[in-house]
């Protein structure tokens, strides 16, 4: 696999203002740590979206003014927040019924890889010797209706994340719904990859190169 | 007539024994009862089960807790945080077991405990590492895993306010676990920052019912856990 795709197609922001399209208005949305976390910068005016933060709170505004941070006023990244007019706080079992219950619409996360019958692997790269941490990725990809994933095309050293089969451990199997990349929006389909659109200059057959997982167009659907 | 408040951190942890399995409120420093943690410590109870969702920060709360070798077994959902050091080391050394819970599974199996319900299926982690051995069931055509309630012996809780009779009411995303854990455990012991007059809190308002908490300790100023981590504090043992 060549190291080609690095600085082609969408910037990091244009990836999320894409995520941001695709969200709808009136949507309850959670969003992953990292770069998910920008996504709530790129929503098209007009639209008013409630953020989900699975640590209590509904309504999560954006980070506070300095001298204004409250430790007891935290995301599920444990970094300060506030909390906008309407929002309301609650304990862990409502807000993971909100979650595991189908009541959030859209989680946006990111990935370590992803297969090509939608299994996620995120939560651990299963090296010995490392901590094994879930947090709630498992619950969001398995009771949200929506899952977007968020991530480049490849990795650092140029391997596919859009792979055949994860080989690191799961976070759930077949759950997730579109992938947004540096070099495209791909759906995952009935257990199969389509793709929904290219970026700027990016062809199918390059787009392919850089994906292990096998790829389909929309047009021999 | 009813009073469950108790004068100090250290009275009030005093009756716990070794071996006893203990949930302790808070998701990182937000809704940790630092002070309750701190008597434990003094206190010395050793071959404990916490339940809790991550392992402490630096070397004070529930990080000097584990620190202080007291802690046998460990069940929570995210053992690691940028501060956090005692954990992975004893855990490297194998001095310290884990159950790892994926975080809702953990919320969950904590309700269940407080509300009678002594196992339940959710899909959460069906086909992955933490799914594996699990007790698989399929409803309208959707794998579930089997996962069992959660009891304690005891609880550690911290609130806003609470009354004598064990009402309390909870600060911001402070709150996370102390409602269910007050369910779950045989006894639950809250530290509150304000003690206030029956019926100072509106009834419409209340969180955790009183009925669900055995024993509450005004803590008027706790402790910042992350301006102690900060300043690379440790907890010494008094």
């Amino acid at each position: 696999m060549q190291v080609t795709d690095k600085n082609r197609g969408w910037s990091t922001k244009e990836m999320a203002q894409k995520v941001g399209m695709d969200i709808h208005n009136g949507a309850y949305v959670n969003l992953g740590i990292g770069m998910p976390e920008l996504v709530s910068g790129f929503i098209p005016e007009g639209r008013e979206v409630i953020y989900h933060t699975e640590n209590g709170l509904l309504g999560m505004g954006s980070i506070p003014e300095e001298g204004k941070e409250d430790p007891e006023l935290i995301n599920a990244g444990k970094k300060y927040v506030t909390a906008v007019p309407g929002a309301c706080y609650f304990h862990h079992a409502d807000s993971f019924t909100m979650i595991r219950g189908g009541h959030i619409d859209i989680c946006v996360l990111g990935a370590l890889q992803v297969s090509e019958e939608g299994d996620l692997a995120n939560w651990s790269t299963g090296a010995p010797g490392a901590i094994p941490a879930v947090g709630g990725a498992m619950d969001l990809v398995a009771g949200v209706k929506t899952i977007f994933v968020i991530t480049k095309h490849c990795t650092k050293t140029g391997e596919p994340k859009i792979v055949k089969k994860c080989n690191y451990p799961l976070t759930g199997k077949n759950v997730v719904n579109r992938i947004y990349t540096n070099l495209a929006i791909i759906d995952v389909v009935d257990k199969k990859l389509f793709v929904k659109e290219l970026a700027p200059d990016i062809t199918f057959e390059f787009l392919q190169e850089h994906t292990e997982a096998t790829l389909y167009k929309y047009a021999d659907k | 007539m009813i009073n469950k408040i108790v004068k100090s951190a250290a009275e009030v942890v005093s009756e716990i024994p070794g071996g006893a399995t203990i949930m302790i409120s808070g998701f990182g420093e937000a809704g940790s009862p630092i002070e309750l943690i701190h008597a434990l410590i003094d206190h010395g109870a050793k071959d404990l089960t916490v339940v809790s969702n991550n392992t402490g920060s630096g070397y004070v709360g529930l990080a000097a807790l584990i620190e202080n070798k007291q802690v046998k077994k460990m069940i929570c959902s995210f053992p690691r945080s940028t501060n956090s050091k005692v954990f992975p080391e004893l855990y490297h050394k194998g001095e310290i077991e884990l159950e790892l819970v994926p975080q809702g599974t953990l919320a969950e199996r904590i309700r269940a405990g407080g509300a009678g319900i002594p196992a339940f299926y959710t899909p959460t982690s069906v086909g992955t590492p933490l799914g594996e051995g699990k007790e698989i069931r399929s409803f309208n055509g959707k794998k579930h895993v089997l996962e069992y309630g959660i009891q304690a012996d005891y609880s550690l809780v911290k609130c806003k306010y609470a009354d004598r009779f064990g009402n309390l009411v909870y600060n911001k995303t402070a709150r996370n676990f102390g409602p269910i854990m007050c369910t779950a455990a045989k006894t639950s012991i809250v530290q509150a920052k304000k003690i206030l007059d029956l019926g100072e809190i509106d009834p419409e308002c209340v969180v955790t019912p009183g009925i669900f908490v055995q024993k509450v300790v005004e803590i008027t100023n706790p402790e910042d856990e992350s301006k102690l981590v900060a300043e690379n504090r440790r907890y010494i043992c008094k």
